[in-house]
C-alpha cells in the first residue's frame, strides 16, 4: 500500500471509530458514502479496525465490528463495541481548518443579512477551537460591488424558499434595453465571482442565467411556480451554452487584445504573425457581435460575418456625426 | 500477509493514547505486532517513518522521561486533549452552515482539505447534511499554479522565494518573502508578507510568480507579527485606482447601464440630434479607454462632452471604424 493511501486510510480508521459509536448502527453503504469511498473500501477498512485494539490484544481488547455478517449481507448495519478508547475523532488540521473557515468567510461575505448570524456563529466557534483563529492568514475578500446585490438577493432567497414567481427588471446590454418579466428561480449562483439567478423566464418562455448586476429591480409575487423546478445548473461547465441557432464569428484579434481569447469562451484559436490570434466564437446575437466590434475596433476585427462590416461603417459613420455635432 | 501498515499505526496510536505514562520505544517494539521479528536496523527505520506517518496526519506524538526523577530513559505519548478534537456544540443550523462550506472551495486540494474536516465532525456526531440550505453558493476558485505553494508555505510559516514578473519587467526576479498571509482582491489571489529584500510588507500577485516556490528556511521559522490585520493589510498595499470624472450624453431610453452607474442624470438636454431627448450622465472614469469603448458600444446613443481627452478618443475611434479620415 502507498504512503498516501496508508495514510488516507489511518485517517479513516481514526474518524470511523468515533463515528460508528455516536450512531449505534448505520448502514454499510451510508458509512461508505459519508467516508467518500467504496462499499468494498469500506469493509476493507472495518477488517483493518477490527484488528486493532488494547496492548494485550486479546478478545477483551480487540475493537468489535460484526465484519463477518456485513460480508454476507451488503446492505447490513455495521455494529461497534469496546472502543470507547477512540470516542472522538482526531483535531482538525491547520490546512483543513484553514480551508473550512476561509470557506465560511467566503460564505459570510455573501450572506444575506438574515442568513449573516448563523455564518458567523459558526465561524467563531470553528475559530475559537483551532489555532487557525489566532491569527487568520489566508482570507478570501467578495468584493464590495456584490454588497449592492444583497438587496436582490433577500427577496430571490424568500421567493425560492416559498416557491413563489418573482417579476424582475433585467438589464440587457447587447439591446441595450430594460425587461420586465415574470420568471419561475431555480437557484442562487455563482462563478468567477458573480452572482446569477438561474430561472424559467416567462417572457423567453426558456431557461436563462441572469446576472445579478444586471437585475434592476425585484419583486416576490404572490403566485406559486409554473414550471416545475429544475436542477441548479453546473457552472464549472462554463456559463455559455452555445444554441442551436447560433452564428459563428470569426474574429482577429491584435495582440493587445489576446486577453479575449482567455475571457471569451471561443470555439477555435489560432496564433496570426503578428503575435495576435485569430478566433472563432458562437454568438447567440448579431446586435451583441456589433456592439463588441464597436468597443473594441482598435483591436478587433471581424471577419465573418463579412456583411457587419459594412453595418460597422454605417453605424460609427453615423456616431461620428453625433459626436461632431455635439457642442 | 502479515499485519497492515494501517492496523501497525493503529495499535501505536492506540497504545500511546491510552498509556498514562511515556512507553519507551523497546516497549513498543515489544508489544505491537507489526514490529515483531524485524532486524534493529529495520526496526529502527520503520520506526522513524512511523512517527513520521503519524505527525503527517496531526497526531502529537510527544517524547520525555519515562521516570520524572532519573532522566535517564526516553518515550513516547499522546496526549488525549491534544489529540482528541473538543466539543464544539454546534447547533443544528451551524451544522448545516458547514455542510454549505464544503461546497465553496472549487480547487481540487483544498475542497478535498473540507471534506476531511467534515468527515471529522460527522465522527464527533453532527449530521453535516450535504442537501440542506441549497441557496447561497459562493464559490472560491484558486486556479493559479503557485497557489497550492503558497498556501502550505504560508500555513506552517515558511520563508519562501520565487521568480517574480510584474508586466513591465523584461524579465522575473527573485523575491525573498516571509508570507504573512494569501488573500484576495479583486477577484485576484496575493501572497501578502515581509518582503526581506525591500525590509517592509508587500504583496504579489500570484498570477504573476513564475516557476516554483521554493522553501527559503525553515518551517516555523518566523512569527507573524503580533495583531497583524491581513484584510486590512491587504487593503492597504492595494494600489488605488486613479479616477476622474466625464459627462456624457445619452438619449432617453438608452444606456441602461451606464445611467445605473452614473453619478448624476440631468436632462432633457440640448443634444446632437434634435429629433430626439438627450440626458447628460455625470460618470466616473476609471479609464479613458474603458469609457471611450463604453461610448462606442452604444451605436450612437452616447457621445462624449467631456474631458477634451475623451473625446479627441471616441472621434480618433469612430473614424478609424467608419473609415473616414479624421
Amino acid at each position: 500500500m502507498s504512503g498516501a493511501s496508508t495514510r488516507d486510510q489511518l485517517t479513516r480508521l481514526l474518524a470511523l471509530a468515533p463515528y460508528l459509536q455516536t450512531r449505534g448502527g448505520v448502514p454499510l453503504h451510508e458509512v461508505a458514502a459519508d467516508f467518500g469511498v467504496s462499499r468494498d473500501q469500506m469493509l476493507k477498512d472495518l477488517r483493518v479496525l477490527y484488528m486493532c485494539g488494547l496492548p494485550g490484544f486479546g478478545p477483551a481488547e480487540l475493537i468489535d465490528i460484526n465484519v463477518e455478517a456485513l460480508v454476507d449481507d451488503p446492505d447490513g448495519i455495521v455494529r461497534i463495541d469496546n472502543a470507547d478508547f477512540l470516542a472522538r475523532p482526531l483535531r482538525l488540521g491547520s490546512n483543513e481548518a484553514f480551508a473550512l473557515i476561509v470557506a465560511l468567510r467566503a460564505l459570510l461575505d455573501s450572506s444575506t443579512v438574515a442568513s449573516r448570524e448563523v455564518v458567523e456563529r459558526t465561524l467563531a466557534k470553528l475559530e475559537a477551537a483551532t489555532e487557525a483563529g489566532s491569527t487568520p492568514l489566508v482570507d478570501v475578500r467578495i468584493p464590495a460591488q456584490r454588497v449592492t446585490e444583497q438587496a436582490i438577493r433577500g427577496p430571490i432567497e424568500q421567493a425560492l424558499k416559498a416557491d413563489r414567481q418573482l417579476q424582475i427588471s433585467y438589464l440587457v446590454p447587447s439591446r441595450d434595453e430594460a425587461t420586465d418579466r415574470v420568471v419561475d428561480p431555480i437557484a442562487l449562483l455563482e462563478r468567477d465571482g458573480r452572482g446569477y439567478l438561474d430561472a424559467w423566464c416567462h417572457l423567453a418562455d426558456d431557461r436563462r442565467l441572469f446576472r445579478l448586476d444586471r437585475v434592476a429591480s425585484v419583486t416576490v409575487l404572490d403566485t406559486p411556480r409554473a414550471v416545475p423546478k429544475l436542477r441548479p445548473r453546473d457552472l464549472a461547465e462554463g456559463l455559455f451554452a452555445s444554441g442551436p441557432d447560433d452564428l459563428i464569428a470569426r474574429l482577429r484579434l491584435s495582440q493587445e487584445m489576446r486577453w479575449f481569447a482567455e475571457y471569451y469562451p471561443v470555439l477555435t484559436s489560432v496564433e496570426t504573425s503578428d503575435g495576435g490570434l485569430e478566433v472563432t466564437l458562437a454568438v447567440a446575437d448579431e446586435g451583441w457581435l456589433l456592439r463588441l466590434a464597436m468597443r473594441f475596433g482598435h483591436g478587433l476585427t471581424v471577419l465573418d460575418p463579412a456583411l457587419l462590416g459594412d453595418r460597422l461603417s454605417a453605424v460609427a459613420a453615423e456616431a461620428l456625426r453625433l459626436q461632431r455635432a455635439t457642442a | 500477509m502479515t499485519a497492515s501498515k494501517s492496523e501497525r499505526l493503529m495499535n501505536l496510536v492506540i497504545m500511546l493514547l491510552v498509556s498514562r505514562t511515556y512507553v519507551t520505544k523497546d516497549r513498543i517494539r515489544e508489544v505491537i505486532e507489526g514490529y515483531h521479528g524485524s532486524e534493529d536496523e529495520a526496526f529502527e527505520k520503520m520506526f522513524e517513518r512511523d512517527k513520521a506517518e503519524l505527525r503527517a496526519i496531526g497526531i502529537p506524538l510527544e517524547l520525555g522521561f519515562v521516570d520524572k526523577f532519573f532522566e535517564d530513559e526516553q518515550g513516547y505519548r499522546i496526549a488525549r486533549d491534544a489529540f482528541e478534537l473538543p466539543d464544539l456544540a454546534f447547533e443544528p443550523d451551524e451544522v448545516a452552515v458547514l455542510g454549505l462550506a464544503a461546497r465553496v472551495w472549487q480547487h481540487a486540494g483544498l475542497a478535498s482539505a473540507t471534506s476531511d474536516a467534515l468527515v471529522k465532525l460527522r465522527a464527533a456526531g453532527y449530521d453535516v447534511d450535504r442537501e440542506v440550505l441549497d441557496v447561497l453558493q459562493p464559490r472560491v476558485q484558486a486556479d493559479e499554479p503557485a497557489f497550492d505553494a503558497m498556501w502550505a508555505m504560508t500555513i506552517s510559516r515558511t520563508p519562501i522565494r520565487f521568480g517574480y514578473r510584474r508586466p513591465s519587467d523584461p524579465a522575473p526576479t527573485t523575491r525573498h518573502v516571509e508570507p504573512w498571509g494569501v488573500v484576495t482582491s479583486r477577484e485576484r489571489w496575493y501572497v501578502v508578507g515581509f518582503d526581506r529584500d525591500r525590509r517592509e510588507p508587500r504583496m504579489f500577485r500570484l498570477s504573476r510568480v513564475e516557476g516554483e516556490v521554493v522553501a527559503d528556511g525553515r518551517p516555523g521559522s518566523f512569527a507573524v507579527p503580533e495583531g497583524t490585520d491581513v484584510r486590512a493589510l491587504t487593503a492597504n498595499l492595494t494600489p488605488v485606482r486613479p479616477t476622474s470624472e466625464a459627462t456624457v450624453l445619452a438619449r432617453r431610453g438608452s444606456a441602461v447601464l451606464l445611467r445605473r452607474r452614473a453619478l448624476e442624470v440631468t436632462g432633457p438636454v440640448p443634444g446632437p440630434d434634435p429629433g430626439t431627448e438627450w440626458d447628460r450622465l455625470r460618470v466616473t472614469m476609471y479609464s479613458r479607454d474603458d469609457l471611450a469603448g463604453d461610448v462606442l458600444s452604444h451605436l450612437g446613443d452616447v457621445v462624449a462632452v467631456a474631458p477634451p481627452e475623451l473625446v479627441a478618443l471616441v472621434v480618433e475611434r469612430l473614424s478609424a471604424l467608419s473609415g473616414a479620415s479624421s
